[in-house]
């Protein structure tokens, strides 16, 4: 009862303050922010007077069989159907956007235009659709990999719903006009310290669960959620460093002005992409794709040194987004190089990916999961030879600015990042909900052809687009002056632009054929149909390593 | 590195290292030895490329690199190279009288492509990239053959060099549409629109209309409406329109005119970009030629360009 009360007050206190702060505050946009964050509040004091149950009310919500002794994964049902919500969201996003550059008429101001949707959708599906599929994974992968139960269960649930607001307030912020200028952190300085809380317990549930392991030692999936949960948090708060103009207005100016804030900015945006994109679905690849291959990880010795590598590595490869800029030769030079280092070990974990197959390359042909893996780790694979190539001073002064760039970080986001999360998914919902198997296996074919031919489409025209933008840059003619204006360029991209927006429709239709197999797998139905192969799944052997309670 | 628990692996051969994870084992598998050797040479490139280049910050600025290359050092070099290349040609340029240029077709051929370029840069902002203006802005078109200041190719230069309505040079193309507004009323108003109209063939003409019209406008816009150049005065009676030539447009401009303003380019480019600019918009296709004792009898003609 004391604890109740306790916690009571605290969310009585959390609602005051931001009712407080609402009617104070010295802007339209952050009085919006504290009424989201005060009707937050508000539904967490009701849950707690009415002394509700959460995991059995989400148990009922979700159909989720409660057994105490296995391992705690509510948090990660929750997770798993976030990350599907969020990708249809950013995915929709993503389309509206591209069909903005074929037809501006669809720029809707202020609310839809352009320059409010495009970080809405990035960050929908890096932070928000990327974000709760590492979050998801990494509990579900830590619990079982050390054969124990999440550390703290009460703050991995508020890591789950910290993090699902502040994805919130940032969406909502975007629309209505909020930006701190920062490529992939346009969040403004007091989502950015909510994050930072989040963070750091995210992390405390992680590092506790992982001390509190049955285990000998620990996986190498750990070491790669591990680098990414602490280098995040660093990234995160230098970054953010910022002054507000006021503590109850949005704005704030960053503590960095000039060519080193657009060094940090990199330094951040690059590692976003180190870290979170790579390192963490790396973590995902090391458990998902072993476990569906049902073969042994290829090559310990290589996963040890393409980790250490690959993290010391890419830290500093940061600055080649500012080559031919007012940022200094030297650390120019330094960018470049250190982004031709990371090749290899790039390369290191596409190696113990796809050679984890050995023994069983057949499952290509006959399990879809598999096939999405390995479509997966081939476009890493690709675009981590990609990324390399364009850090060049001399092929990025053709590439620099133009669409190409584009269409690099699609083949890295969508091939490699999307179709893991994808596979990932698959192999999670039957198992977390107890069901025999999806709802359809021959569905997740039909998600990775569209997928697969999505991306094909999106990649080879923005290529080419990419490609002509900066030959039509740079051209001179015989007479030795520029031949094209801008808006030459732009309007010879227009059909390349309409190719890359149905390579966008494949994809989305894809992830909707998604939905619905999650959706009916969930509500337990089973698809008649022909059967194809998948891995099998050990009921009794998925729980953690301590003694099952008496009945 | 791993110790082998001495296990093979059936399909592959390989030895265990021994460690398991929920059912995930590893496999003590060496370093392929392409990745390894690759991932050497590209360290050793690294090692090789920063000597030669700038890469080691110290405490007063970074390393210079063997070859003392700089990016700045690059640019400037490359843009040296383009302009030598061009030298000749410009200097030709300025030695020929504008309205000459058109002897030499070579020349003045590099002289609108050297414009095209300039145009492209500076002035499609507002005249758009096919030099069609903006009806709904009031930038002119540029490829008709209506011209509100003069439309021969020394014309044209005098509009780029002193710009219009541009504050601060005396020698702008400078000029005001007075507003009508409170002075005519509302009948009075129609009755100019109707004549207005009239005058490009849109409608019957009216008394009243055409008696106004020679009292208030006749003075800049001409007695037939055909446009005075001296004050930059738009024709009326064709079918080119600066603003739009339907009866609200109309009326908008008499009450509450607007009128345009250009930029100088003067000090902004060089006398020679602005002549081949001028050269550009006079081969556009509504370009005149130049009479030389009409437009100012005192320009003395080098008749040995």
């Amino acid at each position: 009862m004391d604890a109740t009360l306790t916690r009571t007050g605290i969310w009585f206190a959390i609602l005051l303050l931001c009712l407080a702060a609402l009617a104070n505050a010295v802007d339209a946009v952050f009085s919006v922010h504290m009424l989201i964050v005060s009707i937050a509040a508000f539904i967490g004091l009701i849950a707690t007077v009415w002394n509700t149950e959460f995991d059995s009310v989400s148990r009922d919500v979700l159909r989720i069989p409660a057994d105490t002794s296995r391992y705690d994964d509510d948090p990660i049902r929750w997770g798993v159907i976030a990350t599907v919500f969020w990708g249809i969201a950013g995915f929709l996003a993503g389309l509206f956007i591209a069909l903005q550059l074929v037809w501006p008429e669809l720029n809707f101001e202020p609310y839809l235009n352009f320059g409010r949707v495009r970080p809405l959708h990035t960050s929908a599906v890096i932070f928000a659709f990327g974000g709760n599929a590492l979050i998801a994974t990494s509990f579900y992968v830590v619990q079982r990999t050390c054969r124990a139960r999440l550390a703290f269960p009460g703050l991995a649930r508020f890591v789950f719903w910290g993090y699902q607001l502040f994805i919130v307030l940032a969406a909502t912020g975007y629309l209505l006009g909020v930006t701190a200028g920062r490529e992939y952190a346009e969040p403004e300085w007091y989502v950015d310290l909510w994050l930072t809380i989040v963070w750091v317990a995210y992390l405390v549930v992680f590092v506790g669960t992982i001390l509190k392991r049955k285990e000998p030692h620990i996986y190498v999936a750990n070491w790669f959620y591990l680098a990414f949960i602490l280098t995040i948090a660093m990234l995160h708060i230098v970054n953010n460093l910022a002054v507000p103009v006021s503590f109850l207005g949005v704005k704030s100016y960053s503590a960095f002005s000039g060519v080193q804030d657009a060094l940090t900015q990199w330094w951040y945006g690059h590692n976003a992409v180190g870290f979170f994109l790579t390192a963490g679905f790396l973590a995902m690849m090391y458990y998902f794709v072993p476990k569906q291959a049902e073969r042994p990880v290829y090559s310990y010795r290589l996963s040890i040194i393409h980790f250490w590598s690959l993290i010391f590595l890419y830290i500093w490869a940061g600055p080649h987004h500012l080559h031919y800029t007012a940022l200094p030769d030297w650390a120019q030079t330094l960018g470049m190089v250190f982004s031709i280092m990371l090749w290899m070990p790039s390369w290191g974990g596409m190696i113990n990916g796809l050679m984890t197959l050995n023994g069983a390359w057949d499952k290509i042909r006959t399990d879809p999961i598999i096939r999405m893996m390995v479509m997966a780790l081939a476009f890493y694979g690709m675009s981590t030879f990609e990324g390399p190539m364009l850090s060049i001073k001399s092929v990025n002064s053709l590439s620099h600015y133009t669409d190409w760039t584009i269409g690099h970080v699609h083949s890295g986001a969508l091939g490699w990042n999307g179709m893991i999360t994808f596979a990932c998914v698959y192999f999670l919902v039957p198992r977390l909900w107890k069901r025999e198997r999806l709802y359809s296996l021959r569905m997740v074919n039909w998600h990775f052809w569209l997928a697969t031919v999505g991306i094909v489409f999106y990649a080879a025209s923005m290529w080419v687009a990419g490609i002509t933008q900066g030959l039509m840059w740079r051209e001179y003619g015989i007479d030795g002056y520029l031949v094209n204006s801008f808006a030459d360029t732009v309007a010879a991209l227009h059909p390349m632009y309409m190719l890359r927006a149905f390579g966008g429709v494949l994809y989305l239709a894809g992830a909707v054929i998604m939905v619905v197999n999650v959706w009916l797998t969930i509500a337990g139905k089973l698809r008649t149909e022909a059967p194809m192969s998948d891995a099998r799944y050990d009921e009794e052997a998925d729980r953690p390593a301590v003694a099952v309670p008496a009945e | 590195m791993g110790k082998s628990d001495n296990r093979v692996d059936e399909p592959t051969g390989t030895e265990f290292v021994g460690h398991e994870w929920d059912g995930i084992e590893e496999l003590n598998t060496p370093l392929p030895r392409w990745w390894l050797y690759t991932f050497y040479a590209t360290v050793v490139w690294a090692l090789v490329y920063v000597i030669l280049f700038p890469a080691w910050p110290l405490i007063e600025k970074g390393t210079e690199g063997v070859l003392g290359w700089t990016s700045r050092g690059q640019l400037a070099e490359e843009m040296s190279v383009a302009d030598q290349a061009r030298a000749s040609v410009r200097e030709e340029i300025a030695r020929v009288p504008l309205e000459r240029l058109s002897d030499n077709a070579p020349l003045m051929q590099q002289a609108v492509a050297g414009g095209r370029a300039a145009f492209q840069v500076n002035c499609v902002q507002c005249h758009g990239s096919g030099a069609a203006g903006s009806q709904d802005l009031g930038y002119p078109n540029l490829n008709d053959d209506d011209w509100l200041w003069g439309g021969d190719i020394r014309a044209i230069e005098y509009t780029l060099v002193h710009g219009i309505r541009q504050p601060g040079d005396p020698e702008t193309r400078q000029s005001i549409m007075p507003s009508f507004q409170g002075i005519l009323d509302e009948g009075q108003v129609n009755a100019v629109v109707d004549h207005v109209m009239s005058l490009s063939g849109q409608g019957p003409s009216n008394a009243a209309g055409a008696q106004l019209f020679e009292q208030n406008c006749s003075i800049c816009h001409g007695p037939a409406g055909q446009g005075m150049r001296q004050f930059g005065a738009p024709n009326l009676s064709d079918a080119i329109w600066l603003r739009g030539g339907d009866r609200a447009d109309i009326r908008a401009q008499i009450l509450d005119p607007k009128m345009g303003m250009m930029p100088k380019w003067e000090d902004r480019l060089d006398p020679v970009t602005i002549q081949m600019l001028a050269a550009y918009v006079h081969s556009l296709g509504g370009g005149e030629d130049f009479v030389e004792v009409a437009e100012d009898p005192e320009v003395e003609v080098d008749e040995e360009p």
